[in-house]
């Protein structure tokens, strides 16, 4: 027989070989972080989504490798631990970018510009939905109402709250990302990368100094209810009258920088 | 004031009533978020923070449990069951460990009280969760976190860690007996596991789908054991209960729905944000003292308590934000998550954004859930791209009709509640798209930032 030879990404229908372990030094460190997460459980299962987290903080997405390493920990199979970790969104299914920019674009957010925002970040970032940029800096995502309905329209860049976007500010946000320049939240801590956002997701308690207290207390609308009751004004909002609100093209104060809060 | 007789609340603010915000707010919660790193035990302890632990704790666990149902606290998370009675329904003395899980799932669109709640003050959870604990005679309890706010997780894993060390958690808290550990889980992103038995089963390890009921989780929850699930606000609205007393707590609200609560309003308001005040304030209260609607814009419709509330319209602005005044009036109190759209908004746009949400998140255990948002989808993108027919618009109400009640949880229901909604209050506004092939309206014009492009000329 001289038939042309298969091209090499035919699926003959056979089963997959198990997946690679672990090195022996990870496996062993991460034995041990999955030791002290399934003792926080009564019953070992419980420290599934944890260790999905944990795998992911080393991985940087969710492997076959790290579904083994679950399924060894726990007593399961791969097949139960691939069924519990493909229902959930946080969990990457491929190698992506070092911060997730989700934008909110469920109903109020988007209505509010999220669709907006959205776009020129897809625009200007070269990317769709799910797309990592070249550089693997960035990976784009629209996201679901992460409850902060009243700091519309909301951005999270690896689960920290950026409020109160808009496309500019959005896109001067990505910019400082793809630069390395230094970049806060307007509530939470410093940015780290993806990986170790999901070692804290994992129950692992972030220990750089002053992540906790980073960006102090509740945000201005959380206190604007409060202001009002004690018969002050809400910051900014001298006689109710409104406070200059952020343009298209970026914040009225263009001192604000890329991340504006309403009001200030 | 008919209306305020009628529900039997003397003290609640009612239309046409006060409208200085001293007089309609009332912040417990929320009281002290301003105050320098307000989510340390220390700031908490300035704030008579564990007070109402120690009381609890100094009574019998049925006498706690008889306290709070007296209270008339009643669930924060939606559903507004009696939040006493779930704990009444834990047997005793079963031999079987007994579970509380705290609901901090929040993701019904609008929504957003619990997480400014945790952020900025979590202490209050977790004095709470100690006072729950000695009621029901559990050791354990969890806080089940979306995964999706790492903020809050901070502070909570924050929050956890100097309560053990002040003795708050722990072996014997403050001397009474009482063995009680908190562990904080986070998700992983799925709107379904807000659901209590979904959220169970993620606990477990789990996909998070929802288990058929009964038996209840009072009976058969986590492990198969007794447990109790109640939201965030319900469990840190406890501490204030025991602290400043049940009769206190019933000097706000209604007879049937006392107490306060944190309203979150967001959208086209001139002040976004969280207003704490007693059940039954009316949005048009809320949005007098706030600063209204943005300058120069109308209220269009809004939701009283997240996206599966069924929608109200101007003339519900008098209703009062209680479970009674808001179920009367057609709706669910929920979330108490007014999400307000002035008339830049298209009816069409939100419902179809929201029911992609909900087929998005619809776990795919039940048919009519799994398959009836999926198709109103299919159809809602139809009618808004300005492909639809008219005989559509029944469509969309079967499908909805087959999903609403017809499944093990009520994400099917949430999802039925837009489409009902909008076609009763705003059928027109549907065949408008229908007939003019096309959406009428400019989405432009309702972003945050469009009234203030049109005062530099670029809109105008």
């Amino acid at each position: 027989m001289n038939a042309t030879p298969a091209p090499k990404d035919v699926q003959l229908g056979m089963p997959r070989l198990p997946a690679p372990d672990y090195p022996a030094d990870v496996k062993a460190r991460l034995a041990a972080d999955a030791e002290e997460v399934i003792a926080r459980y009564p019953d070992s299962r419980s420290a599934l989504l944890p260790l999905l987290h944990l795998v992911q903080a080393e991985d940087g997405y969710v492997t076959r490798t790290g579904i083994r390493f679950c399924a060894e920990q726990l007593g399961l199979t791969t097949a139960e631990v691939t069924a519990v970790s493909t229902f959930y969104s946080m969990y990457r299914r491929k190698p992506s970018g070092d911060y997730q920019v989700g934008v909110c674009t469920n109903t109020l957010c988007a209505v509010m510009g999220g669709d907006a925002i959205f776009e020129e970040l897809k625009e200007h970032l070269g990317v769709d939905n799910g797309g990592t940029t070249d550089d693997g800096a960035i990976t784009l995502e629209h996201i679901e109402c992460n409850a902060a309905c009243d700091f519309a329209p909301v951005v999270m860049v690896n689960w920290e709250f950026f409020d109160n976007q808009t496309p500019r500010s959005a896109r001067q946000l990505v910019d400082d990302l793809r630069a390395g320049r230094t970049v806060e939240p307007t509530r939470g801590a410093p940015l780290c990368s993806f990986k170790e956002t999901a070692r804290i997701l994992a129950g692992f308690p972030d220990t750089r100094p002053g992540a906790v207290a980073a960006t102090g207390g509740a945000g201005p609308a959380s206190l604007v209810g409060l202001r009002l009751a004690r018969g002050e004004t809400p910051p900014g909002h001298a006689d109710h009258v409104v406070s200059p609100r952020a343009t298209a093209d970026g914040p009225t104060d263009e001192a604000a920088g890329p991340t504006h809060e309403e009001g200030e | 004031m008919t209306v305020a007789a009628e529900f039997g609340g003397a003290s609640r603010p009612h239309a046409g009533g006060p409208t200085s915000p001293e007089k309609v707010l009332a912040p417990v919660l929320s009281a002290f978020w301003d105050a320098p790193e307000s989510w340390t035990l220390e700031t908490y302890l300035r704030h008579e923070g564990y007070e109402g632990a120690r009381k609890a704790l100094a009574m019998a666990p049925d006498d706690v449990i008889a306290y709070v149902k007296d209270s008339g606290l009643r669930g924060r998370g939606g559903a507004g069951f009696p939040t006493g009675m779930k704990w009444q329904f834990i047997p005793q003395g079963d031999g079987k460990p007994h579970y509380l899980v705290v609901n901090a799932d929040e993701s019904e669109p609008g929504t957003c009280k619990d997480i400014p709640l945790l952020f900025a003050n979590p202490h209050a959870l977790i004095e709470g969760i100690v006072i729950a604990c000695h009621a029901i005679r559990s050791s354990r309890a969890f806080i089940y976190l979306r995964g999706e706010v790492v903020p809050v997780l901070r502070r909570l894993h924050e929050a956890v860690r100097e309560a053990y060390a002040a003795g708050y958690l722990g072996k014997d808290v403050l001397g009474s007996g009482l063995d009680l550990d908190v562990t904080v889980h986070a998700g992983a992103g799925a709107y379904i596991c807000g659901e209590e038995t979904a959220l169970l089963d993620s606990l477990e390890g789990r996909r998070g789908q929802p288990r058929l009921r009964p038996p209840f989780p009072a009976v058969a929850g986590l492990y198969a054991c007794p447990t109790v699930v109640n939201n965030v606000e319900s469990i840190a609205s406890v501490p204030a209960i025991l602290n400043k007393g049940k009769d206190w707590f019933r000097t706000m609200g209604s007879e049937k729905s006392p107490g306060f609560t944190l309203y979150s309003l967001s959208g086209h308001v001139a002040n976004p944000g969280q207003y704490e005040g007693p059940l039954g304030i009316t949005l048009r209260q809320l949005l007098d003292i706030s600063g209204g609607m943005r300058p120069g814009h109308r209220l269009k419709f809004w939701t009283p308590g997240g996206s599966s509330t069924p929608m109200f319209t101007e003339e519900h602005l008098d209703v009062p934000l209680d479970y009674e005044g808001v179920g009367a009036a057609g709706s669910m109190l929920g979330t108490k998550a007014l999400q307000c759209f002035d008339e830049t908004t298209c009816v069409v746009r939100a419902v179809t954004r929201w029911t992609e949400f909900y087929a998005h998140e619809s776990c795919g255990k039940c048919t009519p859930c799994r398959e009836g948002t999926y198709w109103l989808v299919q159809l809602l993108r139809d009618i808004e791209a300005g492909k639809g027919r008219l005989e559509d618009l029944d469509k969309l109400g079967d499908i909805a009709d087959n999903i609403n009640g017809k499944s093990f949880c009520a994400l099917g229901d949430g999802a039925a509640s837009p489409i009902f909604s909008s076609l009763q209050y705003f059928r027109a506004e549907y065949e408008e798209h229908i007939t003019g092939k096309g959406c009428p309206f400019d989405p432009a014009k309702s972003t945050l930032w469009a009234d203030n492009d049109a005062h530099l000329g670029v809109n105008a």
